[in-house]
């Protein structure tokens, strides 16, 4: 059996292992038939890729990434609380409200986005990429984080409002430390959405704000279609996301399923 | 999108006198909520309202100064177009099968995971990296290195002179988007596997009942919420599949792989037509809340989520 995992694991990824190898190949290499599997590795295809206009794109999607995950942190995390730990009425509403935002088709709300952006001159910057990605991930963020909340015992919450805790105190000393784990991965998750969206970036952004997709994007249609080349750039653009996602992978797994364990 | 709920925010304004301290209470509860509910009404909610405006207007990009109200006739046009027809078909096709098979392979994995053995890590390391990778990257590399009639690996291990994307255009966009959510599929199975009880599946072997009953009826019904959830999630991301057509077919050839985002986003971006477009944008989100309220009503359940109590 574990023979068995192991082969179908390899053939599973086997077309990003092909990526990989393809990314350090000759473009000569890259055009073979049958396919070469060995081959001279060289680094020219990376490299050309960082000496080219690679990095402005590179900073676009960090800058989107990281500013709209703080903002999905900011207005989440107090959301979430509201929703789980001090339920307000109508939280029901509020949940599936939140949801059935998530179940909207994006590609309706696009023409007008793009109007919108234009009147405000937010069209090819990164503040209206900012803006709807925190909308885009924020209903997620608050369904993840409100289960983790669920996980702080009510008895530590009541036995430290009789010690006279006020709310700070209350979330700095109790909550926060149970929870730490399920926002990170909240974040995690965000991360991943955010820096691999595609659709909104391709129609809002163009040159200036332009993300590491709108970049593979570019790629093809100014250069043609070089194999190895292609590779390298897929692989340099996904490699962030994917370094951070095997290191946290165990959160990843917490995350997704949303404390559907309880 | 404005219909499928009532925002928290609105639901109680008690005015009886002794209700009114509890409400001003109920209301400071409300404060931590306010931010994010507004934030996402605002972003959401006024494009939608928009494109609802438009879907009643002639406006056409190409002519300048041609905009003017039209009444129903963007609807009619939308009801009578056999390519937004076929793009609906399409959609339904590629999301259903996309989901099962994904969730079916993923939930294979996921039991091939949930044993210990040499390189279990390593393994698993690998196999949810398809998730990590941008999917506009994935479907890049699977139209040129995997499908590609010359150069293509299929072309090498088959033998074959076939030109998968346009002879099985929809089929090898599906393949792609198996490929890229099927790891996410295994993470949910996974996540379920790992919490179940170790004592109910001991004590079922004692019991004498084999692996396959042993799965059919414990594990199963342990799992289903996971793969609720997961069938949810997927089907979310799934419906609005973009990248993958736009880069590997454009929808083609002809519109045999246009699905309705694609052919929405052809109508207003190169056809400029933002009446049409933006009405085929309505009725797209009338049938998604007519699924989604099954879907809502589903997800409730899965979570029993009563009113915000624990």
């Amino acid at each position: 059996m574990t023979v068995v995992t192991w082969v179908l694991a390899i053939l599973f990824v086997f077309p990003l292992l092909w990526m990989i190898l393809t990314a350090f190949k000759q473009e000569s290499d890259a055009y073979s038939d049958p396919p070469k599997l060995f081959f001279k590795p060289t680094f020219d295809q990376i490299s050309g890729v960082l000496n080219g206009d690679f990095l402005p794109y590179l900073g676009n999607s960090a800058f989107v990434t990281i500013i709209s995950t703080l903002l999905v942190l900011l207005l989440g995390i107090p959301a979430a609380y509201a929703l789980s730990l001090a339920p307000v009425k109508g939280t029901k509403n509020a949940l599936s409200f939140f949801l059935s935002t998530k179940m909207l088709p994006i590609v309706a709300a696009i023409i007008p986005l793009y109007v919108i952006s234009q009147n405000t001159n937010l069209l090819d910057t990164v503040w209206a990429l900012i803006i709807l990605y925190t909308a885009m991930n924020l209903p997620l963020a608050i369904w993840m984080m409100r289960s983790f909340f669920l996980e702080v015992p009510g008895e530590m919450i009541e036995a430290a409002r009789i010690d006279g805790a006020n709310l700070p105190t209350l979330l700095r000393k109790i909550i926060m430390p149970v929870v730490a784990p399920g926002v990170a991965a909240t974040a995690l998750i965000c991360v991943i959405f955010s820096w691999t969206e595609f659709f909104y970036a391709v129609n809002l952004t163009a040159a200036r704000a332009g993300t590491v997709p709108v970049f593979l994007v570019s790629f093809i249609t100014s250069e043609g279609l070089y194999w190895a080349q292609l590779s390298a750039a897929a692989l340099l653009a996904s490699l962030p996301v994917m370094i951070v996602g095997w290191i946290a992978q165990n959160h990843l797994v917490r995350g997704l399923s949303m404390g559907a364990v309880k | 999108m404005s219909t499928l709920s009532v925002p928290a925010g609105t639901a109680s304004a008690t005015t009886s006198a002794p209700a009114k301290k509890e409400a001003s209470k109920s209301g400071k509860r409300r404060l931590p909520l306010l931010p994010a509910l507004i934030f996402v009404i605002a972003v959401t909610q006024i494009p939608f309202l928009l494109t609802l405006y438009y879907s009643f207007q002639s406006w056409n990009l190409v002519r300048p100064g041609s905009q003017h109200f039209v009444g129903f006739s963007n609807y009619v046009d939308v009801f009578t177009d056999t390519t937004f027809l076929g793009a609906l078909l399409n959609t339904v096709i590629l999301t259903v099968v996309c989901v099962l098979v994904s969730l079916l392979l993923g939930l294979g994995l996921a039991i091939l995971l949930d044993r210990k053995f040499a390189g279990r890590g390593f393994v698993r390391t690998l196999l949810i990296t398809p998730f990590l990778i941008l999917p506009a990257a994935g479907a890049l590399l699977w139209k040129t290195t995997m499908f590609d009639p010359t150069f293509g690996l299929l072309h090498f291990v088959f033998h074959t002179d076939v030109d998968w994307l346009s002879q099985f255009p929809l089929a090898a966009v599906m393949a792609q988007i198996v490929w890229q959510w099927t790891p996410f599929m295994m993470l949910l199975t996974l996540a379920g596997l790992q919490s179940q009880s170790k004592e109910v599946l001991e004590a079922a072997s004692v019991d004498g009942a084999n692996r396959w009953r042993t799965f059919y009826s414990i594990t199963l019904p342990h799992l289903s919420r996971f793969l609720q959830l997961a069938t949810l999630l997927g089907a979310i991301y799934i419906v609005n599949s973009f990248d993958a057509i736009f880069l590997m077919t454009q929808g083609g050839p002809g519109t045999a792989s246009t699905n309705l985002p694609f052919y929405i986003y052809q109508r207003a971006f190169e056809g400029f037509d933002i009446g049409q477009s933006s009405a085929m944008g309505v009725v797209v989100v009338i049938l998604t809340m007519i699924v989604a309220t099954f879907a809502l009503r589903l997800m409730f359940r899965a979570f029993s989520v009563d009113g915000g109590t624990k």
